[in-house]
């Protein structure tokens, strides 16, 4: 389980995330929703542990640890994952190897990579020259064999072709154990009450709202968080009336 | 044909001239006295101290001879081992050379002036050895060739001129390997290498440099490539050094001649390394590489290239990466001159320290810090040199490899 609370967070002098609350339980996908600059990505990057995002008060515990100062790497040993939306370029490191240190040298590369139609990268550097429907499917891959716990998922769909949009939507599903995926003949609330994945899911367009279903959905308007049950819902009434209006109608029922 | 006085002659003129760039040296530190080592058989390379069979081992040299076509071993002043095993490849001593055989002449100092500096001339007056490697026409070599070139005397100064001779149509690797012994402290290395690569002939020439931490060294290689040959040389240097300097020149002279030249360089602080390669392209069809990788600790790393078109169509890039992990300095002089219309050339040269982005990206994967950097920087050293014999990258990524421990 994930909690946040009361967070507030700066980046360079400046305040980006106030009065962030934020519970991710066991099993349950949330999808961010926000418009551009509303600080989706830096409440990641927060979660990640990016130092230059600093922690002015308020909290993150993960599976009933405080790791509000945690280094990235303890959270990553933890079980926090995250798929980039522009990730570096490492000159010389072959994708084959940046997936195996990912797995700890336990995975079959190949067989992973052949499952997101990403063999014939193996053996580029990562990320080198990658389209932006290559970086996703490289970034799934990558979580493939890392198989975290929590997973943040930053614009998984943008940049990706109609072909790919259903591959990776489906490796995504599976990943958060969503969706029938994996679930073995087992009945829908068994898979439900056995799904130990969390998803923590940044769209613009809810196209992934297709594959993957999700718990509950999240608004980030000015630097604050705002949530609902249905987050189709919000997707309709963001297109009818904006972000503006949506959030005021949000808190006001809640 | 050549005249030894004559040589002498000019040599002796140049006895006290400075190089054109590096630090200037006070020869009278060093003796050249020859030092007597025994020749060693096979069974007795062996059986050499655990702790020497490592170093060799580290510059490419694997005294088993398993997978190399000939061997050249030189301990200071004198060679203690030279045989081929494989048909169409020669390796002579160069002394022997030059007593028994006229056609040296047709190749000693030809390419490299003996009056160039101080140190051709030494190489000249107080020759020790060398050694000099040929492949007959159309002969290829399925292993490469090795040379060692080893120091065990403290104070010695080792001059030594090598010939290196690819007839027509044929193909040879070749790995040197320069190490001290370890309980060396100082010494000078003076080595003169001259190359000729005939037409169709194809050479590759991995030199791995392991000396001990106040040596001196001064490499002076040229190097002549006819129409539709290659010469491929790779230079590798992970350990420190008091002062390496050194300017290799190679001629493409012919159509369709090819040069690719790669560096490895680290840095390690009180070190000094002044390297960079000279590509002279005269004929259309010509192609020019240089790729440089410096990583600095604490040293300082001079990198130059030259690149000089003298004929249409021809093609040349020059690419200098340097990484500062832990102070010390890296200088980038590249160079491209254009004598004529309808070349192509460039370079890129990028200097900068590892991005916390990279590291931060490597950590949400679950590395450490230290973990992070020693992949980055492994990834910034391990450079695509095709045409390179499997056996040969091996020992280029062992020498990496071994240098990590190193670097951090």
């Amino acid at each position: 389980m994930l909690i946040i609370e009361d967070l507030r967070v700066e980046l360079a002098d400046r305040i980006i995330l106030e009065h962030i609350d934020l519970e991710i339980k066991q099993g349950e996908t949330h999808m961010l929703f926000g418009p551009n600059g509303s600080g989706k990505t830096s409440l990641l990057m927060t979660i990640m542990g990016y130092p230059q995002y600093k922690v002015l008060s308020g909290k993150i515990m993960f599976k009933g640890e405080d790791i509000t100062y945690k280094p990235i790497n303890e959270r990553a040993q933890l079980g926090i994952g995250m798929s980039y939306q522009r990730p570096p370029t490492i000159h010389g490191l072959k994708t084959r190897q940046m997936v195996s240190l990912c797995g700890k040298g336990k995975v079959n590369e190949e067989e992973l990579a052949g499952r997101i139609n990403f063999k014939g990268f193996l053996d580029r550097d990562i990320n080198a020259g990658f389209s932006g429907g290559e970086i996703k499917r490289s970034e799934l891959l990558q979580l493939m064999a890392q198989n975290p716990d929590l997973m943040l998922f930053d614009e998984p769909e943008s940049g990706v072709d109609m072909e790919n949009m259903s591959l990776v939507g489906k490796t995504i599903a599976a990943l958060l154990q969503r969706n029938g995926f994996s679930n073995e003949g087992k009945s829908k609330l068994q898979t439900k009450r056995e799904r130990e994945k969390m998803g923590l899911i940044i769209t613009h367009t809810g196209y992934i709202l297709d594959y993957v279903t999700a718990d509950k959905g999240q608004v980030l308007f000015e630097g604050r968080l705002s949530s609902v049950e249905n987050p189709r819902e919000i997707l309709k009434c963001v297109g009818e009336s904006g972000y503006e209006e949506c959030v005021k109608c949000m808190t006001g029922c809640n | 044909m050549y005249d030894r006085m004559q040589l002498k002659e000019k040599a002796e003129k140049a006895r006290d001239k400075k190089a054109a760039i590096g630090p200037d040296i006070d020869l009278n530190e060093y003796t050249t006295a020859p030092v007597q080592h025994a020749y060693m058989a096979d069974d007795e390379l062996c059986h050499m101290p655990e702790q020497e069979q490592h170093l060799l081992s580290m510059t490419g040299i694997d005294v088993t001879k398993k997978e190399r076509g000939g061997t050249y071993f030189q301990k200071d002043t004198q060679v203690i081992h030279c045989h081929t095993r494989q048909d169409g490849i020669e390796v002579i001593p160069i002394t022997k050379a030059l007593e028994k055989y006229d056609w040296i002449g047709e190749y000693y100092w030809k390419l490299a002036s003996v009056d160039t500096d101080k140190y051709t001339a030494a190489a000249e007056l107080d020759l020790h050895d060398g050694y000099v490697i040929r492949a007959l026409p159309g002969s290829k070599s399925i292993y490469p060739v090795q040379a060692c070139l080893y120091l065990d005397k403290e104070g010695l100064q080792q001059n030594v001129h090598n010939i290196i001779i690819a007839e027509e149509g044929s193909e040879l690797h070749i790995i040197t390997g320069c190490a001290s012994s370890p309980h060396m402290k100082t010494g000078l290395h003076v080595g003169v290498s001259e190359f000729f690569i005939k037409k169709n002939a194809r050479v590759s020439f991995t030199m791995i440099h392991n000396f001990a931490e106040k040596m001196v060294v001064r490499p002076r290689s040229v190097a002549r490539v006819e129409e539709g040959g290659l010469f491929l040389n790779n230079y590798i240097c992970m350990k420190p050094v008091k002062s390496l300097q050194m300017y290799p020149t190679t001629y493409l002279v012919g159509r369709d001649a090819v040069a690719r030249f790669y560096s490895i360089i680290v840095g390690s602080p009180g070190s000094e390394y002044d390297l960079g390669s000279r590509i002279f392209l005269k004929e259309p069809g010509c192609r020019a590489e240089i790729i440089a990788r410096s990583i600095s600790n604490g040293g300082n790393v001079m990198n130059r290239g030259h690149l000089i078109g003298d004929a249409p169509d021809i093609k040349a890039h020059l690419e200098c990466r340097g990484l500062l992990i832990n102070g010390g300095i890296i200088d980038a002089i590249p160079e491209l001159t254009a004598h004529v219309e309808g070349v192509e050339m460039s370079h890129e040269a990028a200097v900068g320290k590892i991005a916390q982005e990279e590291i931060a990206y490597l950590m949400s994967r679950g590395l450490s810090q230290d973990e992070a950097t020693a992949v980055i920087v492994r990834g910034f050293l391990s450079v695509d040199i095709p045409g390179l014999p499997p056996q040969l990258k091996a020992e280029i990524d062992k020498a990496i490899e071994e240098s990590d421990k190193d670097v951090m």
